[in-house]
Order: structure tokens, then sequence, then C-alpha cells
């Protein structure tokens, strides 16, 4: 299922662009906030986990996602390149999974091991850190999914993952209970909070509904983006 | 050694025993409310075939049909039987050269075309690369960056891309843009080699010449509907409501005018710089009677050239009709 000469090429693409720069901001935004905190209040008070939960797995880890997901495909199919690698026999379901997981790579090292670093620099090696950190392994790998899902299937796959970020993820999953059960960052950090049983999390799901929704969302999206990229036109001039 | 040799040693070995048969069965397809293909039936065989039209008129609808880029809103689309719409594995037997110039600009043309060998799964794919990158004589710029390259030097990566798996089917958009003369002509002595070789090549033009040059037969296709289909020249002559015009040069050409219009299968004559010109009604009658009538008339004919049918008439009477 995994093409690795795919996932060369698009890894080639990712930072081939200059919109590769992008990618360390977030991590750079996190790494500041921490240094701040730090100085401000030393290890007292619970704002390292609010920091990591907040900002590092509800901020940090989607937006750099985004920023990855929508690159690894959409950028190839807005200039038609995506051509070049379609006309090919390569079965479109490996396209998909080859370019989530040069995403998830990507994102997990831009995110999700910043997320970790936030966390050593915050309260040194600790449980927080380490929990956030596999939360946002798990964030990084369904964001992924989901954001290469919109590149194969919608136009203009900016918009719409940042719309869901913002819509979805920041306001309505944090004022409707019962979208929590369909928030990624609630299962990353359903995750997080199982490894560390840090209270600043704010968590509302525990280990195993985060883990078999995230793989049941994993095998949704996987499935119907290979679908929506067996089904890809050429536009019109 | 000469383009045409070069061809004769395949790029891999997947075998030319059995060409592919492309078929469009009244194939029809929609953008929305425009029809950009309307109900087309036409089948390819071995040998080069141009898609001609003007700009607009659907052929690269029609290339990216065949090569399952867009389904048909009616009506099928197969090569070999098998309908390529969300079947990529056509692509083991299809090369696809698109038109636009989009291509993977960060790579070299080395790296570009080796990767397109390995996607279609090749024993060797570097050796692959190498034979193809031969054939469109890219050897000497294959390691700098495709985004160096000259609009002419990019088309003929992606030819090397299409052509490394060696296939039966070839489907090129407007191949020769931004090639300058003398790659023009090397690509039209592959194309050429590949369609003796019994290769099925389909390339889409705008551009007569080179469709004149190159194509055994052509599809003319006008505002999505298919106007002609064949050889130019056989296409040109059942125009029979088209007089067709001929040049002669003659040792009396006033006295030859004389003689011409009295027969039924010329409509008229006149005199020009360049000599008698002849518009017949009946192309066959016309050309069989023309020896018979000079002799007879003691006339001595030196030359007779057809002046309508060269491709770029077919195409403006079609086009103007």
């Amino acid at each position: 299922m995994y093409n690795s000469t795919v996932a060369w090429i698009s890894f080639r693409a990712l930072f081939g662009r200059r919109r590769a720069l992008l990618f360390v901001l977030p991590a750079l935004v996190l790494i500041v906030i921490t240094l701040v905190l730090k100085n401000a209040h030393g290890t007292q008070s619970d704002w390292p986990a609010l920091v990591l939960g907040r900002v590092g797995v509800g901020a940090v880890v989607p937006l750099t996602a985004l920023l990855v997901g929508t690159s690894v495909l959409g950028s190839e199919i807005d200039d038609n390149s995506v051509l070049h690698l379609l006309a090919t026999p390569v079965p479109r379901r490996d396209v998909i999974v080859s370019k989530i997981a040069v995403s998830a790579v990507t994102t997990m090292l831009f995110a999700a091991v910043p997320v970790l670093i936030a966390g050593i620099i915050a309260q040194g090696p600790h449980k927080l850190a380490f929990g956030c950190f596999l939360g946002a392994v798990l964030g990084s790998i369904v964001y992924s999914c989901l954001f290469v899902l919109i590149s194969a299937a919608l136009r203009h796959p900016v918009i719409y993952a940042l719309a869901y970020v913002a819509i979805w993820e920041q306001l309505i999953a944090s004022l409707v209970g019962g979208a929590k059960y369909l928030s990624v960052e609630q299962w990353s950090l359903g995750i997080a909070h199982s490894v560390s049983s840090s209270g600043g999390l704010d968590s509302h799901l525990t280990f195993t509904p985060s883990i078999v929704l995230s793989v049941i969302a994993v095998v949704l999206t996987t499935w119907y983006a290979s679908e929506r990229l067996s089904a890809f036109t050429v536009r019109a001039d | 050694m000469s383009a045409l040799e070069q061809t004769a040693a395949p790029v891999a070995p997947t075998g030319q025993d059995s060409p592919l048969t492309v078929r469009f069965d009244h194939v029809t397809h929609w953008y929305g409310n425009v029809v950009a293909v309307n109900d087309i039936s036409l089948e390819l065989g071995p040998g080069v075939t141009g898609l001609l039209g003007p700009n607009g008129a659907g052929k690269s609808t029609i290339l990216h049909l065949l090569s399952g880029f867009l389904s048909p809103s009616r009506g099928s689309v197969t090569i070999d039987g098998v309908g390529p719409w969300r079947h990529p594995d056509v692509f083991r037997t299809v090369g696809l050269v698109p038109e636009r110039d989009s291509v993977y600009a960060f790579l070299t043309a080395r790296e570009f075309v080796t990767a397109s060998a390995k996607l279609h799964r090749l024993p060797d794919p570097k050796a692959a690369a190498e034979r193809a990158l031969d054939l469109v004589e890219m050897e000497q710029a294959a390691d700098r960056p495709i985004q160096t390259y000259s609009k002419g030097m990019r088309q003929r990566a992606k030819v090397a891309a299409a052509l490394v798996h060696d296939p039966k089917v070839l489907l090129l958009d407007e191949p020769f843009n931004g090639m300058d003369p003398r790659q023009r002509l090397h690509m039209m002595d592959l194309l050429r080699g590949l369609g003796e070789q019994g290769r099925t090549i389909l390339f889409s033009s705008h551009i007569l010449e080179e469709v004149e040059k190159l194509a055994d037969t052509v599809q003319v296709v006008v505002a999505g509907r298919l106007a002609a289909s064949g050889d130019y020249r056989t296409i040109r002559r059942l125009m029979t409501n088209r007089p067709h015009v001929f040049v002669l040069r003659s040792t009396d050409d006033r006295a030859l005018a004389g003689v011409l219009i009295a027969s039924s299968a010329v409509q008229g004559v006149s005199l020009t710089a360049d000599g008698l010109e002849v518009h017949a009604s009946d192309h066959g009658t016309f050309t069989r009677e023309l020896a018979k009538v000079t002799r007879d008339a003691g006339i001595g004919l030196r030359e007779v050239v057809p002046s309508d049918e060269s491709l770029e008439s077919v195409f403006a009477y079609l086009v103007g009709s």
C-alpha cells in the first residue's frame, strides 16, 4: 500500500516549495511561549498543561497538519503535476496512503516533536511531555488523513481545512457536548490525559474511545480519499 | 545514430506483438451545460493519427477521456476492450504526455524519468530511464533540474517519462509546443518510427503543418464533433460539393483552357500568372481524361499540381462548413 517513489516525490515537492518555511512557524511560537512562561512562572502553577494542551495539541498540531496535508496532494492537483503520478498504474489507494504517510511524518517532525521539546522545557522529562507527545503523534496521523481527503475531494482545500479547524474543532467541539466525540483534538487530548493523568488538560474522552474513534476516522478518510482520487478528473480550461 | 534507428530498440521488453485498438463509441462529454465532445465514434489502430481542430474544439477532452481523466457522459471509450475511467492499469500499455507545462520542476529529467520507470514497476528502472532519455536526446541535460529547461526541453522530458515503459498506445496533447525546429523534426522522426513499429500514436495539434507531415490519418474535430476522419487526401476527394482546384502548365495554356472547358468534369478555368487554374467538379473523371484530351489536342502537359488537396484546404473547408 505504501509506495516509496510516491513518498520520495512528495517529500521533494514538500520541501522544494517556499511554503515549507511556514512549517516551523507554529512550533516556533509554541517554544517561544513556553520559554516566556517558564521564565515568568518557573515550574509552578498549571501553565504547562494549558500550553501543551491548548497551544501544542490544540493549535500547533492542526495548523502544521493543515499546511503539510494540503501541500502533499492539494498543490499537485492545483498545478496538475499530479497527472504525471496518476498516468501510471499505481493504485490510487497507494498514492493516498503514501501521501498521508509523508504528511503524518512531517507533521510529527514539525509539531509532535516540538510539543515534546516544549514539554521538557516546561517540566523536564515528565509524563505530561510524553503524554502530549503521544497525543500529538495521534493528531498528526488523523489530521493528515483528514486534510489529504479534503485535498482529494475539494478545490481550495486550505480554505476548507482552515474552516474545519476554526469552526468545528475550536468552536463547535468546545460548545456542543456530543461534538467532542468527533473532535480530533479531543482524541489527542484523551491519549495525552491517559498517559499523563494531568488534570490541566481539557480532555473529555478516555483512552479507548480516543483510539477506537481515531482508527475509524483513519480507515474511513483513507478509503474515501482513495475513492475520490480514483475519480480524479481534469478540469476544463 | 538517427532517431529512427534508436527507436528500433524497445525501451522495455513488454512485447509489440499485438497492437491495441482504441475505440470511441458514440461518446459525449459535458462540462456542466457545455458540450465538449458530441457523439463521437472512432477507432484507432497502429500508426500515427493526428487529432486536428481549432483551439477549444474538444481535442484535449478526447485525450483525457482516453487516458481515464474524464468519464464519458454518454457512450463508451475503450482501449483493447477496457474502459480507462477508474482503471489505472491501462497505463501499463498507455503513455500520456499532457499539454500543460506542470511537471515536477524540482527534479532533474533523469530523476523524473527514473521515478516514472519505478512507478511502472519496471525491472531495471535506471536502464529504462537512460534509454528513454536517449530516445529524446536528453542525455546531456538530464542532470539539470527541469525548472531550468526551456519549454521544448520540458516537453522532451515529459515524452521520455511517457515512453519509459514502452507503451503500445501513446497519447500526446500538443507535443510540439515550444520546440525549436530541430527538436520538432527529431520528435516527428521519433513518433513516426514508433508508429511504424506498430504502436498506436494519437497526438493533438492545431498546427496543420505538423499533422500533415506526421500523421498517417487525421481526425478533424470541430466544435466537439468529428468533422472528418481518415486520410486527408481521401477526405478531400469525398468532398464532392467543392470543386477540386488544379494548376496546370502546358505548351499552350490558352488552347488547353478551351479544350478543358468543354469537359463536363470541369466547372471553370482561368489563366493566371502561375499557369492554368482548373476547377474540376469530378476529381476522378478529370484526372482520367486530362492526359487524353491534351494529347488529342496536341498540347504538351508539363505540370499538374492539385492546389487544394493540402490538409490546410481540407481543414479550412471543414471548419468553414
